[in-house]
């Protein structure tokens, strides 16, 4: 009977740093090569349009209901720390410039990381186990191009039109809880929220959901891709999508933060 | 089931392998893998799991690269094309894999149109439709093209399989264990579809099996592949009644032959 000799391996660090360093560079080679093959025919407007259909329209519902909530809970939970100062007529103001800087950005991009990350991890990954990504090849279609290209760009793109269309609806949410209490009129709220509000709150948001939309569609394509390990693989890409995404997205909102900040001041 | 009689040109080889290695680390799969296949011919690839059957055809598809060795398929070297050329060599390579690989996301009709869509762009909608219903009727499944393929059995998703590479008529015809899960009924018919496509589209086709029945019914030369190379080619007789003792115990051929 032969006995199973245990084989050493080599590692520089450790095999989990080794692992983790590797995993870095591999999918910072991965998004170049996003980059590379997005501005190469063929150029895939059909599919495109159906994932733009299936990350954004289909993610609307959800958006407006937690959107709704995150304004109405927001505006509740700030009332009672601005009446001790005799400060609600300050409330529009505080709600607008928290939803627009950070809450919308933020909440849609978590919820996006949750529905769209995992469904695109699992999605590639399941392909990639079925070998239905090696059938693309060889029906001499690129399925870089047809399945992660597109993915990314309609996660980069429409992540910030979700992030838009939360903004108004958490401020409908808002406005409807300080209408309630306050009575105070439409007109008024988006006066006074408003006001405090600058060109620079709206872009830093956009920019920093281009960037929360390409962590979603980036870490979800990867871990999909490069699935292995049959259906235990799967699940496991759909988790490390959505783990890695929003461990991503906060990382970079405490960077993108501190560089807006930077810019305020002058 | 005898496998008819096939005209097989012995002066053209389609596809051309010599000196092919090909490792997955400090696993060596192939080990100095040499064969010629004719115009027109069927050859089996006989193997026990592992042994790198599945990475063989994957190397002539070019989905792999190899180590070392030519690949010469249709007068191409496929390690050598770029992934232009590779796209357009593909178009006549059809590969029918193992876990038939049909896309979830899409109906029946939408798989046999995907590869005809995006590479015979001249055509029109009538013509399209036209071919997915011939490739349908070709493996006698027409009734099924509205389906999603979460609808269809084991047996029918491989014969769909078959019918989305026909599409394209490709001149070698890949199939990655075409029987394999299949019950014996339905693995018949797959065998007699295999012959059907040889003889109607004159194909030449590499079968990847470990199902001697099917290797028996559907080639007209066995490759048997043991530790990395052939140990043997040539009939399904020849190699089971006069081959190496290894080959004749290791496939049990009295138990099928009884």
């Amino acid at each position: 009977m032969k006995i199973k000799q245990k084989q050493s391996r080599q590692y520089i660090l450790s095999k989990k740093l080794d692992d983790f360093f590797f995993d870095v560079y591999a999918l910072g080679q991965f998004s170049m090569r996003f980059f590379k093959e997005l501005f190469l025919p063929p150029y895939e407007w059909k599919e495109m349009i159906r994932q733009s259909y299936s990350i954004g329209v289909k993610s609307l519902p959800l958006i407006s209901v937690t959107g709704f909530i995150t304004g109405i809970v927001f505006t509740k939970q700030s009332r009672p720390s601005l009446s001790e100062f005799g400060a609600t007529s300050w409330l529009p103001s505080l709600v607008t410039i928290a939803i627009l800087r950070a809450l919308a950005p933020l909440v849609t991009a978590l919820i996006c990381a949750g529905k769209v990350g995992s469904n695109i991890g699992a999605e590639l990954g399941s392909m990639k186990v079925t070998e239905q990504i090696d059938a693309m090849e060889v029906s001499a279609t690129n399925p870089f191009k047809f399945l992660v290209v597109t993915r990314i760009l309609a996660t980069t793109y429409m992540v910030p039109l979700l992030m838009l269309y939360m903004a108004i609806i958490a401020l409908m949410g808002a406005y409807v809880n300080i209408h309630t209490n306050e009575q105070t009129s439409f007109t008024t709220f988006i006066q006074n929220g408003f006001h405090t509000i600058s060109f620079l709150d709206i872009i830093s948001s956009v920019l920093k959901s281009v960037i929360f939309g390409f962590t979603i569609g980036v870490i979800g394509c990867y871990q999909g891709y490069n699935t292995t390990q049959g259906t235990q693989g799967v699940g496991r890409a759909a988790n490390t999508s959505v783990v890695t995404a929003m461990f991503l997205i906060f990382i970079e909102e405490v960077i993108i933060v501190q560089i807006t900040n930077w810019f305020r001041v002058f | 089931m005898k496998k008819k009689e096939i005209h097989i040109d012995r002066n053209k080889v389609v596809i051309s392998i010599h000196d092919l290695y090909k490792s997955f680390g400090s696993n060596h799969v192939l080990r100095g893998i040499d064969l010629d296949i004719y115009q027109g011919e069927n050859v089996v690839v006989l193997g026990r799991s592992g042994t790198g059957k599945s990475v063989l055809i994957k190397l002539i598809a070019g989905l792999l690269r190899p180590d070392r060795g030519t690949i010469n398929v249709l007068g191409k070297d496929v390690a050598a094309l770029s992934y232009r050329e590779l796209e357009q060599f593909r178009l006549k390579i059809g590969f029918s894999f193992q876990s038939s690989a049909l896309y979830d996301s899409m109906t029946v009709r939408e798989n046999l149109e995907f590869p005809l869509l995006r590479n015979s762009k001249h055509l029109s909608r009538q013509q399209v439709t036209q071919a997915v219903e011939a490739a349908l009727d070709a493996v006698g499944l027409s009734q099924t093209i509205n389906q999603w393929p979460a609808e269809l059995s084991g047996g029918q998703r491989k014969r769909i399989g078959i019918a989305r590479t026909l599409i394209m008529q490709p001149a070698v015809m890949l199939y990655d264990e075409p029987t394999a899960g299949l019950d014996p009924i339905t693995s018949t018919e797959i065998n007699d579809l295999i012959n059907k496509v040889q003889e109607e589209f004159n194909t030449t086709s590499i079968i990847i099996t470990h199902d001697l029945t099917c290797a028996k019914s559907t080639g007209n030369r066995i490759a048997v592949l043991l530790d990395g190379h052939f140990v043997q080619v040539g009939s399904f007789d020849t190699i089971f009644e006069n081959g190496d003792e290894r080959v004749k115990s290791f496939y049990n051929y009295n138990f099928i032959t009884q």
